[in-house]
């Protein structure tokens, strides 16, 4: 306790001096310098932040849209056609627009919500102040890196005002339905601009990428040696570097695409005779496989793009409210470590039913349920790191236990898809809807709130309003598995993901009522989301402000730094760190931060 | 009307919602932030112990309401798939004891170890034992789920028996034809080029004698306990020949022709008595979203016995006859309205109906 007051004083001592001297060798910044092309990790983060909830109400709005058709299919809402027009001739939405909607809800929330939108968000707030670094190591690639993502937003959005309407053929753009013009309007100048705007993203996660992966290796401070990062830095780390491996091949399929839908060449198409046209195409010797091979290189990977970030926030505000160490901590990083190396051997585990060499498929079997046992360490590890604690509940501390239970829920029902055989019945059906929803849609949604709540402070100076957070909290969990857990029995009937309407079948026809009820809940859902939202803009400038530099009495270096933290972060020297992030409860102190040099009567280290 | 209205409620409710819990911030700031921070632990660490009662309860009355709407219940209708029913009820038993463990640590804990005064956090950064058990413990429990589901899996991915029959089936935007060998037993070349709408809608290449005899029905004719190889194939965009009854499924993609077998164990009139449902029918569900009308992608499996297929195949006259109506042994006659029959035949419903929104 001595040494924490110590070290808590001296940092304050320093303060007002060097507060003297930022004038002098601060460049003077202007509006636009400041809040829109700037180059402090901490203003992107928050645009990065930001344009991910615009893109999330975006993405949401149109899950309720859709949502909308499935819950009641025989209803007319006039006010439907009064915002989409022809879309939704008599206020019922067209097929054609029902599948842009699912399309775009798909491409926005993977790719803008949870993966600029959160390790953009966070990878850029936490890296150099959890680090100990000024900023990124490139600050002029972070930022075109926020702008590049920025462009691919501007782009996928005019797609949404083309008349033949945007790219309407599924977030994984499957050719020939993507490649080819007269397969379908969506597949028109909608898939074009759906490209541009995904290599234009794919340009931004690279710049992001390599920037947070050289920023972790080379510039951290005095003392930070790898062991002792927060698993916050870990789990950016491997989250960088799947990103980086994986986002090029993605890129490559999607070139391929453009020309094979622009200049005649035969990637992907082979002996197609189009009904619409009477016209067989010249196309000879293509696969179509093969773009399903280059899009899940990526596609699952991407996966744990979404998820890592997620559980590494997890560990880190569920190892501070329970005032514990995180449980194993080595096991956490060796657990992020082995799912990195497997994300990259699992792809084809979504193309069990392409007709994949049985053998071959045994083997993405093996390495996808081999997956499973990384992931039940990490949860075991969370349990134990919540028992004998001494818990918090803070909004952040229940969205990082409702990320374990979602993380959990969903997380099992992937042992069912993963063993081929068994996939073979449930692949492409409401079962695959329900497990990736709440396992990597709601769960990293989970990770990213908590993220939101804990680190708000540290953001803008203030907290946001606890009464809110709790109602989110409470009422986000309830409308998520009110919404998913069903969807599992739908799967069990049949039920195809992907249906504009269901009444014309005998199998899966008799779930009319449920879909309603579906409707209803997700509906409510996104207003609560919308409260948040609410939370979040009015507490940025209303907010109860912050009293102390650190509110949850937190280890990491981010709480060392001034409340209004300025560009280079800490007005004086960078402090130098001593031990690992987790000195919660030693010795009967409450907390020891990272800056608390080893004292001499202190139990061994981890 | 209704939806400003319904906008309006939903505002107010945010507005008395955000009164409400800014209040509550300046009761809490007056409270101290000791004491409000105690108040809300106490009612969250409740919460939780009475979210994860109520969600057992929920999830268990979720499964009394929905397990029989669904496909279990009736049991495969194939022979392959009461493996995989097998596996599925198996994987169910070993994945829901890990939910209830985990899920029932994982909130009582939050409940039992909320912040009480006094108490202190017990310092426990790592126990090698403790993390060796959970790596090996899962590590075997899916190996065996592994082992299962392989077997399973080369079991139906392998070589069909040898007394199987032979289908083709191919899907185009919105539909699909099916086309049976005939007496030859052996389904005759086709090449995309040569499809014509009018009279040749697989592109059948009519310089192949085992072409001649081939034949395609409105729907597919199974027979009761004999295997069947589906082969697979699409004109246009990838689609997929979703079997649910028979827990099967394959994608059909232009260009790289895939197979399927199975043996299925009822005939559709036994699934109608067996199910109490007179309109019963396998359905051919198309599982990969393939352009605007993908979710009417309908088709028919009807399995009957073997006497009754003889019957079925013999009515249908081969395609070649069709489409060359010069050929035709009774082409003495007028045959105008003959062909124009048979053409229908070969186009499947849901192709000479598209729907267009």
């Amino acid at each position: 306790m001595e040494a924490t007051q110590h070290a808590q004083d001296s940092l304050i001592a320093v303060v007002p001096q060097h507060d003297e001297e930022h004038g002098h060798h601060h460049h003077h910044e202007s509006f636009v310098s400041k809040y829109i092309f700037s180059q402090d990790h901490k203003t992107i983060s928050k645009q990065f932040l930001i344009t991910g909830i615009i893109w999330a109400i975006i993405g949401g709005l149109f899950s309720v849209l859709f949502r909308l058709q499935l819950g009641y299919p025989d209803s007319t809402f006039p006010w439907l056609e009064d915002i989409l027009g022809r879309w939704a001739p008599g206020g019922k939405l067209s097929a054609e627009f029902y599948y842009a909607l699912v399309t775009i809800h798909g491409t926005v929330l993977v790719f803008f919500v949870l993966t600029a939108g959160l390790s953009g968000t966070f990878s850029n707030l936490l890296i150099p102040l959890q680090i100990g670094a000024r900023d990124m190591a490139s600050p002029m690639l972070n930022m075109l890196s926020y702008w590049f993502f920025f462009s691919a937003g501007v782009v996928m959005l005019s797609s949404l005002f083309i008349q033949t309407g945007p790219f309407s053929g599924g977030w994984t753009a499957y050719p020939p339905l993507s490649a080819l013009h007269e397969a379908s309007p969506g597949s028109k100048l909608g898939v074009d601009l759906w490209i541009t705007a995904m290599a234009l993203f794919v340009i931004s996660s690279l710049l992001g990428g390599l920037n947070y992966i050289v920023t972790i290796l080379n510039m951290r401070t005095k003392g930070m040696t790898m062991t002792r990062l927060p698993l916050t830095i870990w789990a950016f780390f491997f989250t960088a570097v799947l990103g980086v491996l994986s986002f090029p091949v993605l890129f490559s399929g999607f070139i391929l695409l453009l020309f094979d839908r622009n200049l005649g060449t035969s990637f992907y198409l082979s002996d197609i005779f189009i009904q619409a046209t009477e016209r067989a195409l010249p196309n000879e010797g293509g696969s179509a496989i093969l773009y399903q091979h280059l899009f899940w290189f990526l596609g699952h990977p991407e996966v744990y793009i979404i998820l890592l970030p997620a559980m590494g926030m997890a560990s880190e505000i569920l190892s501070t409210n329970s005032r514990k160490p995180i449980f194993g901590y080595m096991a956490m990083v060796a657990s992020l470590f082995s799912i990195t190396i497997l994300a990259f051997l699992v792809w084809a585990h979504h193309m069990f039913v392409t007709g994949l060499n049985p053998f071959l498929g045994s083997i993405f079997v093996l390495l996808t349920l081999l997956i499973a046992v990384p992931s039940a360490i990490k949860v075991f590890n969370w349990l134990t790191t919540i028992w004998r604690g001494n818990i918090r509940f803070t909004p952040a501390m229940l969205f990082a236990l409702g990320f374990v239970s979602l993380f959990i829920s969903g997380g099992l029902t992937g042992i069912f898809l993963g063993n081929s055989a068994l996939d073979i019945h449930l692949h492409d059906t409401y079962f695959v809807i329900a497990h990736f929803h709440i396992v990597m849609g709601v769960a990293s949604f989970f990770g990213m709130f908590a993220g939101v709540y804990h680190w708000f402070p540290k953001m803008f100076g203030r907290y946001l309003n606890n009464t809110l957070g709790y109602i989110h909290f409470w009422g986000t969990i309830i409308c998520a598995y009110c919404i998913f857990w069903p969807m599992h029995y739908e799967g069990l009937a049949g039920m195809p993901r992907r249906y504009f309407d269901m009444s014309q079948w005998k199998t899966f026809s008799q779930f009319g009522e449920l879909n309603k009820f579906i409707t209803i809940v997700s509906i409510l859902s996104f207003a609560l989301q919308l409260l948040f939202v609410f939370n979040f803009f009015y507490s940025m400038f209303k907010g109860r402000k912050l009293q102390t530099k650190n509110p949850w009495n937190s280890n990491t270096l981010e709480w060392t730094t001034p409340i209004d933290t300025g560009h280079g972060n800490w007005p004086g020297d960078i402090p130098e760190v001593y031990r690992w992030a987790y000195d919660y409860g030693k010795d009967g102190i409450d907390h020891i931060p990272q800056t608390v040099p080893v004292g001499a009567n202190e139990s061994d280290q981890h | 009307m209704n939806i400003w209205m319904l906008l309006a409620i939903v505002a107010m409710i945010f507005l008395v919602i955000f009164q409400i819990s800014k209040a509550s911030e300046y009761v809490s700031i007056l409270k101290g932030e000791k004491r409000s921070r105690e108040q809300s632990n106490k009612i969250n660490a409740f919460l939780m112990l009475a979210f994860l009662i109520v969600g057992l309860y929920g999830a268990w009355w979720c499964h009394k309401e929905l397990a029989p709407e669904t496909l279990f219940p009736q049991g495969s209708a194939s022979e392959e798939g009461k493996q995989i029913d097998f596996m599925f009820i198996v994987t169910l038993y070993v994945t829901g004891f890990i939910f209830l463990v985990t899920q029932i640590a994982l909130f009582v804990f939050s409940y039992m170890y909320q912040e009480k005064e006094g108490r202190k956090a017990f310092f426990l950064p790592h126990n090698n034992k403790l993390e060796l058990i959970w790596t090996i413990i899962p590590a075997i429990v899916l190996t065996v789920l592994v082992v299962i589901g392989l077997r399973h899996w080369f079991k139906i991915t392998g070589d069909p028996p040898p007394n199987s029959m032979v289908v083709e089936i191919t899907g185009q935007q919105f539909g699909w034809t099916y086309r049976y060998p005939g007496p030859d037993g052996e389904l005759g070349k086709k090449n995309y080029k040569l499809i014509n709408l009018l009279n040749n809608g697989l592109g059948q290449d009519w310089e192949d004698k085992a072409n001649f005899d081939d034949v395609s029905p409105s729907k597919m004719f199974l027979v009761k306990n004999k295997p069947v190889k589906l082969v697979i194939g699409s004109k246009d965009v990838i689609h997929d020949v979703g079997l649910p009854h028979f827990r099967l499924k394959m994608d059909a993609v232009p260009g790289i022709p895939t197979t399927l077998w199975f043996t299925p164990i009822y005939t559709t009139a036994e699934m109608r008595t067996r199910l109490n449902k007179p309109d019963f029918e396998f359905e051919i569900v198309c599982d990969q979203l393939c352009g605007a009308s993908h979710y009417a992608m309908r088709g028919v499996i009807e399995v009957v016995t073997q006497e009754e297929f003889d019957v079925e195949m013999a009515k249908l006259k081969p395609n070649y006859l069709a489409a060359n109506p010069t050929k035709d042994p009774a082409n003495a006659k007028p045959v105008v309205a003959d062909s124009s029959k048979v053409v229908t035949a070969i186009m499947p419903p849901a192709a000479t109906t598209v729907v267009r929104n």
